[in-house]
């Protein structure tokens, strides 16, 4: 340590002599000697007897730095791993189904890839080297147990570095007959991959937080073991759906904002359109991401009582108001899109759907109020003491799981609806049974909707686990129910309907534009929030229960200081997207502007040096 | 106005149902502030999200606002609106000094209800038989140590309950010990307000450490006689 302040004595006596030379060289030299520093300690530390456990960095703080990029690495991950998914699904459309706007779609996202997934990488060597500096002795004991995984995830990155490659470079080659079966076969293979990419990590990830850990055995042995944890296979599952909910509205939010930005009624369709599919798609996850979620926790809760309640009931219990807050906002702002969609791209619906939408709208509300009253609620001593505690006499029952549960299943189910009826306006249904098919969907999910309200109410008078294991699962049950029983009902209705109202794209108000870019940062924040309470559940361990944090930040940041580095993670995600947007799009920008100069001249012959192409012809 | 009018009185509507009409009903209390604030702000939101859904009922709604902040054609109102203005920031201000003040009065509480108990404490199982005896027995220690304050009907209504903020857990109300597990419960009763960890700092438990006067065998029972009588099944995983 006193190594670390003679250098920056050292740094600050340098600086006036250089202050003639300019502030610019100051300020390389502060940061030189800055990022030098660690170094310093380490060499101080080396010197020391026994191994070095742990490192730091002057002001920022270790923690802070490996928190920062940890969870730029997985939001990058999460955002490269999301869009093969996503762009691959488009492709099929397209090759199924011959539209051939969805191949381009996903050959748009498909560039992305290329700088995303190196911007990726390169987070996580960053993210590598800094563990390994900062924290030897974990990173010395997770490579014991871990070790032949390492080499799998070095093969898995080989495998699928060659494949993106083969994807996108091989994108224009091969689009006909057998060669387009390979590309989407490659595609596959692509998203294979970077599923293994992905769960393989997640395994040391789970390991910190529900360790198995076997004495015995070879190396191949004992990492399996530690692979194969209690919260392993929760998360993989989260992770996905999580990605794909990504995605798909970071895809939306780039639509979103080029929609605002265009000018030609061609590319404002075009980004309309997109902005539709990207909403679709996040929403599409979005549906599922609480079943796994609600999965995950109860094995977390199985696994360890005392991490299920740090995180439920104990001091991370608000970050689940701030959770059903920002995920609130999101369905509000998935909802506000489609309903927008319907009242400006099929014009005379909203005469129709306007009371659908209003009572579709009062019954989120009334959901989110629940969702969003806590057990233990925020107040004064006086306005305690009138409560009689911190529980609301009345309310309080609103704050427990099966409230939020019966709740969160509504939601879906409102979300669901307002898809379909987005679906069905400007059509007339022409079948004869028409009305009969209407009457059952009606009646499937008005019981469905009492069924699960009736079993969130039954749940506050049965013990526990009949509530968790059964009550929960059947409402999780009938909701895929009603979204497996309605979503085919209404395709077949509408394969005989009639066209009423064409749908018009690129007829969004700018407000459709801002509701895409709230929808991503809010799926960002998500992500970032929950990163903070998966760590923190660990509370002062590194790996739970097996190996204590015995460093000076084996404590958990106040929720406060906590929502600043979200933010800050927040902030910077969404920069390095738009960079990578912005780099990826270069090329295509000169080429039109190129073209569109080239189409000027006859037979598109280039403008002579000095010429002035929009002169026209010379007389 | 009318736009307008009918979001206002809607807005006032669902202030004076939350402040007023809901802590009168029978078995309910005033709503802390936060609660009051945040139905509030879902109350406006929606009104914001329905009255931007199509062109018309937007410029309708959001017209007026426009035309009254512009000072476009307003005619008498222009005093109201400079007013406004003026007023405006002024009690945006005047909320923000209030809520960043020095004040005498004690921090608004977000206390942690159920902190973690520690390692050792969790998956510990029942080691008393459960019997009808043991329950009863559980009932009678229930009825000696217990009961003064979580009362005689598990309700957290004991004669000494009333001299408690926050007052005794209530064991009859299912969102209490049905949600935790045996081994929490015994923890709780062992160590007592002044064995919670860091996380329940500052602890606002009055609950005696047991373990200085009761057998770990007596508190087990306890708990058995405490689920009977409540009517209540504890956590398990089985």
């Amino acid at each position: 340590m006193s190594a670390i302040q003679q250098g920056v004595k050292t740094i600050q006596r340098a600086l006036p002599a250089v202050n003639a030379q300019g502030a610019w060289l100051a300020g390389l030299l502060l940061a030189a000697g800055w990022f030098a520093l660690p170094s310093i300690g380490m060499a101080a530390e080396g010197t020391a007897a026994g191994p070095t456990e742990y490192r730091d960095i002057p002001y920022i703080g270790a923690r802070n730095i490996i928190w920062v990029v940890a969870q730029l690495h997985l939001l990058l991950a999460g955002f490269v791993l999301g869009v093969p998914i996503f762009a691959w699904l488009c492709e099929v459309i397209a090759w199924r189904g011959g539209e051939k706007r969805y191949d381009k779609l996903a050959k748009e996202f498909t560039k992305l890839l290329t700088s995303a997934y190196a911007t990726t990488a390169l987070f996580g060597g960053i993210l590598l080297f800094l563990l390994v500096a900062f924290y030897p002795k974990l990173m010395n004991y997770l490579t014991d147990v871990f070790f032949p995984s390492f080499l799998l995830y070095c093969l898995l990155f080989l495998l699928e570095t060659a494949t993106l490659y083969l994807y996108w470079y091989g994108w224009d080659a091969m689009q006909e007959g057998r060669k387009k079966s390979l590309h989407v076969f490659l595609g596959f293979l692509l998203n294979f991959f970077a599923l293994f990419i992905m769960i393989v990590p997640n395994a040391w990830a789970t390991f910190q937080a529900s360790p198995v850990v076997i004495a015995e055995g070879t190396a191949f042995e004992r990492a399996w073991a530690a692979t194969w944890n209690p919260t392993w296979w929760p998360i993989n599952i989260h992770r996905l759906i999580a990605n794909v909910v990504l995605g798909g509205y970071i895809c939306g939010a780039y639509a979103g904002v080029r929609y605002l930005s265009v000018k030609s009624t061609e590319d404002r369709e075009h980004y309309d359109w997109m902005g539709y599919v990207g909403n679709f798609i996040g929403v599409f996850g979005l549906l599922a991401l609480p079943f796994a979620g609600y999965w995950l926790m109860r094995e977390i809760y199985q696994y360890n009582q005392q991490m299920g309640i740090t995180l439920m009931g104990g001091f991370l219990s608000w970050l689940f108001i701030l959770q059903a807050m920002l995920i609130g906002v999101l369905f509000l702002g998935s909802n506000y899109y489609f309903w927008l969609g319907i009242t400006y791209r099929i014009p005379g619906s909203e005469a129709k759907y306007r009371k659908a939408m209003l009572m579709m709208l009062v019954s989120l509300l009334l959901c989110l109020a629940v969702w969003m009253t806590p057990h233990s609620l925020v107040a004064s001593i006086e306005e305690a003491q009138k409560m009689g505690g911190a529980h609301h006499p009345l309310l309080g029952v609103l704050g427990v799981m099966s409230a939020k549960m019966t709740v969160s299943n509504l939601m879906i189910l409102i979300t669901f609806m307002s898809f379909v009826m987005y679906w069905r306006a400007g059509k007339q249904d022409t079948a004869g049974w028409a009305a009969f098919g209407k009457a059952v969907m009606g009646a499937i999910l008005a019981l469905a909707s009492i069924a699960v309200i009736v079993l969130g109410v039954w749940g506050y008078f049965v013990p526990a686990i009949v509530r968790i294991n059964y009550f929960s699962t059947s409402q999780v049950l009938i909701v895929i129910f009603v979204i497996l029983t309605i979503t085919p009902l209404t395709a077949l209705l509408l394969k005989s309907a009639r066209t009423t109202t064409e749908m018009v794209w690129g007829s969004m108000p700018p407000r459709a534009g801002y509701s895409l870019v709230l929808n991503a940062v809010m799926v960002i924040l998500l992500m970032t929030l929950m990163g903070y309470a998966r760590s923190s559940s660990r509370v002062h361990w590194h790996v739970y229960g097996v190996m204590r944090d015995t460093s000076p930040y084996a404590y958990s940041p106040a929720l406060g200081s906590a929502s600043l580095i979200m933010a800050f993670c927040t902030f910077f995600f969404c920069i390095l997207v738009a960079f990578i947007f912005w780099v990826a799009t270069m090329g295509d920008k000169y080429k039109t502007a190129a073209g569109a100069g080239k189409g000027d001249l006859p037979h598109g012959i280039p403008a002579m040096a000095g010429g002035a192409p929009d002169k026209g012809p010379q007389g | 106005m009318g736009a307008l009018g009918k979001p206002i009185i809607l807005m006032v509507a669902m202030y004076v149902f939350i402040k007023f009409v809901l802590p009168n009903i029978p078995g309910s209390a005033p709503l802390p502030s936060s609660l009051i604030a945040l139905y509030l702000l879902l109350t406006g939101s929606g009104i914001v999200i329905f009255q931007t859904l199509s062109k018309e009922s937007k410029d309708a709604f959001w017209g007026p606002m426009q035309r009254f902040l512009t000072g476009e054609n307003l005619g008498g109102l222009q005093a109201l609106r400079y007013g406004v203005l003026i007023l405006f920031p002024l009690l945006v201000g005047w909320q923000t000094y209030g809520s960043t003040a020095v004040s005498d009065l004690p921090p608004i509480e977000s206390r942690t209800i159920h902190p973690a108990p520690p390692g050792e404490y969790t998956g510990l199982s029942n080691p008393v038989a459960k019997t009808p005896d043991n329950i009863m027995q559980g009932k009678g220690f229930y009825a000696a140590y217990c009961s003064p304050c979580h009362g005689g009907n598990f309700d957290g209504k004991g004669p000494a309950a009333r001299g408690f903020v926050p007052a005794p857990a209530n064991f009859a109300d299912p969102t209490t010990i049905a949600m935790l597990q045996e081994s929490y419960l015994f923890w709780r009763i062992k160590k007592g307000g002044v064995g919670l960890p860091i996380e329940g700092t500052p602890w606002k438990s009055a609950m005696p450490r047991w373990e200085v006067e009761l057998p770990d065998e007596w508190i087990w029972k306890i708990i058995m006689g405490e689920y009977d009588g409540a009517h209540q099944s504890p956590r398990t995983w089985e």
